[in-house]
């Protein structure tokens, strides 16, 4: 029974990617025997099993996801932050406090204001409820500073790496903090502004090219010969 | 993400108190700037103008009506303005609000005040038969600095718009073929600036518009003269960034007028 | 303005603009083309050129109006004053409000609606110029915003519609043949479900007429849809999958 395309063509909505006894992977359905594309991507088949790897596609919370958001609304017992996807987030007064809200003497805009930037992890999220955040554990709180930078969310592995070897990579050669929310959006602190913009540069290339060979390489050289474009500044 | 961050905020607030813009730009400095004229053939006249990512298209029509009891000799000139909801998130379907509103007025005064258009010259008939001419701007996409790009389309429009030639019987217009360009005889030019405690900028795009105190916006005409003026935003002006800001507005509309050939 | 021509069809089977009955105008499709929609589509049909953007899935508002169980989709198709001949009011006409329902309708059966409960989905069809059939060229660029904005579909929708001039059953209306001839059948269509989405009529048509007619507009149909294809590829065309 045949399957239509080869890996990794592209393939569009409706495009007849198998037929006979194939499973529906990511961003495919089965319809009788037939399995069509969801979405534009690159189709793969991985034994039985027809996955298309999605070009573009947004953001849908999952439980444990550490993600970056905004404040957008101060409400009564909390706070409604945009996490960047279809669903508005909600973060309890009490997350914040480690302790029970008490109207009267909590002062929530002091604590975190419309235009606030947190990291947070998702908490609770299902079909039939807005994702809940939290904020009690380290690394998770109220951002002060930084470069916020917006990618597309199915290019935050490519910019992590194997392990974890390319945003190490990145961090190491800039200096900077790199916090990658899985909702596509990231956060580099640096001690400079000149480092900070470096590692978004490095960030931004990744996402532009994440679907060519050699990438490490390149990112590798192109930060090394900008440091040493820096220390050749430093010594005029 | 609608809401403006803090951090951004402050990012753009300590870079222009240096003199610089997040976006690489001087402060007096226009984005990239690009103007198609006659790109909707079946409007008499349009245009379209990219500034950066902003995107705005213009469409006049032409059509006969009755004059306004207080001026018999004289054409009508009406300018629309539509946020469609494609250009932006925060842009809903409905009636014009203010700020579509506030735009076309704006636009409208800087084409009226500087008498850009011949209106006599649009006469049929005294006190019975004009033309009238509509302007209707669309906002395509939303990225700071509409009132700029709008107005550019606008003249750039009304510099495409061809007249179609008439014969004028028992009071109606019959339209025969050929055309003549719209009479026109100025070229005004608007230029906004936002405010940053005592720093002005040339452009706003859409962060810094988020995070400006206030803006102010002045339409040229080809002598120099100011026109129209627009003040708008939450914030205020000191008297002397007023008329700093006349100065940067007159300044960069003689270079605008020298690159567009105007 | 112009004479009513005498006759649409001339002897040698040619319409008005040069073309054989079966010959669509041309077309150019863009993908991507506003920076701030979620997806969006430029399609130029003709004379037709029409912008399409979806903002979306997102928050359902007014809260309300949300479904426990599905999305909410949305649809507004609008006319830009200087679209058309006679200068039109921004405001929404009988005719806007009608098919923004139905190409509307087009699409709903094509989006997995069921994935994202409790959010809107908001297409909006802006005409900055019309010549005939802007409503199946209006679904055919929302399709390609729908996919650019990565919404998950069961496939593209396309539309074209044929009709009747003079004696003879044509592909493609334009204006002219629309406003002067006997019949206008838009169609639209998944192809790989064959499943017709929109279908309306307006005008005077035998039953074999108005088979040949649907046969012949599917036929329009399956050659856009090669088009569309086309287009959401070219956006991707330098990506090609490879490991470091």
């Amino acid at each position: 029974m045949p399957a239509f395309f080869e890996n990794k063509q592209i393939v569009t909505p409706g495009d007849l990617l198998a037929e006979g006894e194939y499973v529906a992977g990511e961003n495919s359905y089965l319809e009788g025997s037939k399995i069509f594309a969801q979405r534009i991507g690159l189709v793969e088949y991985d034994n039985k099993r027809v996955n298309v790897v999605a070009l573009k596609s947004f953001y849908v919370p999952r439980t444990g996801d550490v993600v970056i958001g905004t404040i957008v609304e101060v409400g009564f017992t909390g706070w409604t932050v945009d996490i960047n996807a279809p669903y508005p987030a909600l973060l309890r007064a009490s997350e914040v406090l480690n302790r029970p809200f008490k109207p009267q003497q909590d002062d929530l805009p002091k604590l975190l204001d419309v235009g606030d930037l947190i990291v947070a992890k998702i908490d609770a999220y299902d079909r039939t409820h807005d994702p809940q955040l939290a904020v009690n554990e380290p690394g998770l709180g109220k951002i002060t500073r930084g470069q916020i930078m917006k990618v597309t969310p199915t290019k935050i592995p490519r910019i992590i790496g194997r392990k974890g070897s390319m945003v190490s990579m990145i961090k190491q050669e800039t200096g900077c903090n790199v916090i990658l929310g899985l909702n596509g959006i990231v956060l580099v602190t640096g001690k400079t502004l000149e480092d900070e913009q470096l590692a978004s540069m490095a960030i931004r290339k990744i996402e532009d090219e994440s679907h060519t060979s050699g990438l490490t390489d390149r990112i590798t050289q192109m930060l090394k010969n900008a440091k040493g474009k820096k220390e050749e500044k430093k010594d005029e | 993400m609608s809401v403006i961050t803090k951090v951004k905020k402050k990012e753009i607030e300590q870079f222009i108190s240096k003199d610089k813009r997040t976006d690489g730009r001087e402060m007096n400095d226009y984005r990239e700037m690009r103007i198609e004229q006659g790109i909707i053939e079946r409007a008499e006249g349009s245009a379209r103008v990219l500034l950066g990512k902003t995107d705005v298209l213009v469409g006049t029509k032409i059509a006969s009506g009755e004059p306004f009891p207080d001026t018999p000799n004289d054409g009508v000139l009406t300018v629309n303005a539509e946020l469609a909801p494609i250009a932006s998130p925060s842009f809903e379907t409905g009636p014009p609000d203010e700020n579509s509103v506030e735009l076309a007025r704006i636009v409208d005064r800087g084409i009226r005040e500087s008498k850009m258009i011949d209106t006599e010259k649009l006469c049929v008939e005294p006190g019975k038969k004009v033309f009238v001419v509509f302007v209707d701007i669309y906002v395509l996409n939303h990225d700071g600095n509409l009132i700029d790009a709008a107005a550019l389309a606008a003249v750039s429009a009304l510099m495409n718009t061809k007249m179609p030639n008439y014969d004028y019987k028992d009071g109606e217009v019959k339209i025969k073929p050929g055309y003549t360009q719209l009479p026109i005889k100025q070229h005004p030019v608007t230029v906004t600036c936002a405010k940053f405690n005592d720093k002005l900028v040339v452009d706003p795009w859409l962060e810094e518009e988020q995070a400006m105190d206030a803006r102010i916006s002045f339409a040229i005409d080809d002598d120099f003269n100011i026109c129209a003026i627009q003040k708008g935003g939450q914030g205020y002006f000191e008297p002397k960034q007023v008329l700093e800001a006349a100065k940067i507005a007159k300044d960069k509309a003689k270079q605008l007028r020298k690159q567009l050939d105007w | 303005m112009n004479d009513k021509p005498e006759k649409l069809i001339d002897k040698k089977g040619l319409r008005l603009d040069g073309r054989r009955f079966d010959e669509l105008r041309p077309l150019k499709l863009e993908v991507g083309t506003l920076p701030n929609a979620d997806g969006s589509a430029y399609i130029e049909h003709g004379k037709n050129k029409i912008l399409a953007a979806v903002y979306g899935p997102r928050e359902a508002h007014p809260k309300h109006m949300a479904l426990q169980d599905r999305t909410v989709l949305k649809c507004r198709y609008h006319m830009a004053p200087f679209s058309v001949q006679e200068r039109k009011s921004p405001a929404p006409s009988r005719r806007e409000v009608e098919l923004s329902k139905v190409v509307r309708e087009s699409f709903e059966p094509a989006v997995f609606v069921e994935y994202y409960p409790r959010t809107m989905i908001d297409v909006f069809i802006e005409v900055l110029q019309a010549d005939g059939g802007t409503r199946c060229a209006s679904i055919t660029a929302a399709s390609l915003a729908l996919a650019d904005a990565g919404i998950p579909m069961r496939d593209l929708i396309v539309a074209c519609a044929a009709g009747k001039v003079d004696d003879t059953i044509v592909l493609d209306l334009d204006d002219t043949e629309d406003k002067l001839g006997v019949a206008d059948v838009p169609v639209a269509y998944m192809p790989s479900l064959n499943a017709v989405t929109l279908l309306q009529m307006d005008g005077k048509l035998s039953h074999d007429e108005f088979e040949t007619a649907v046969n012949l507009a599917l036929d329009g149909c399956k050659t856009i849809y090669a088009m569309q294809k086309e287009a959401l590829k070219s956006k991707y065309a330098n990506v090609e999958e490879s490991e470091d």
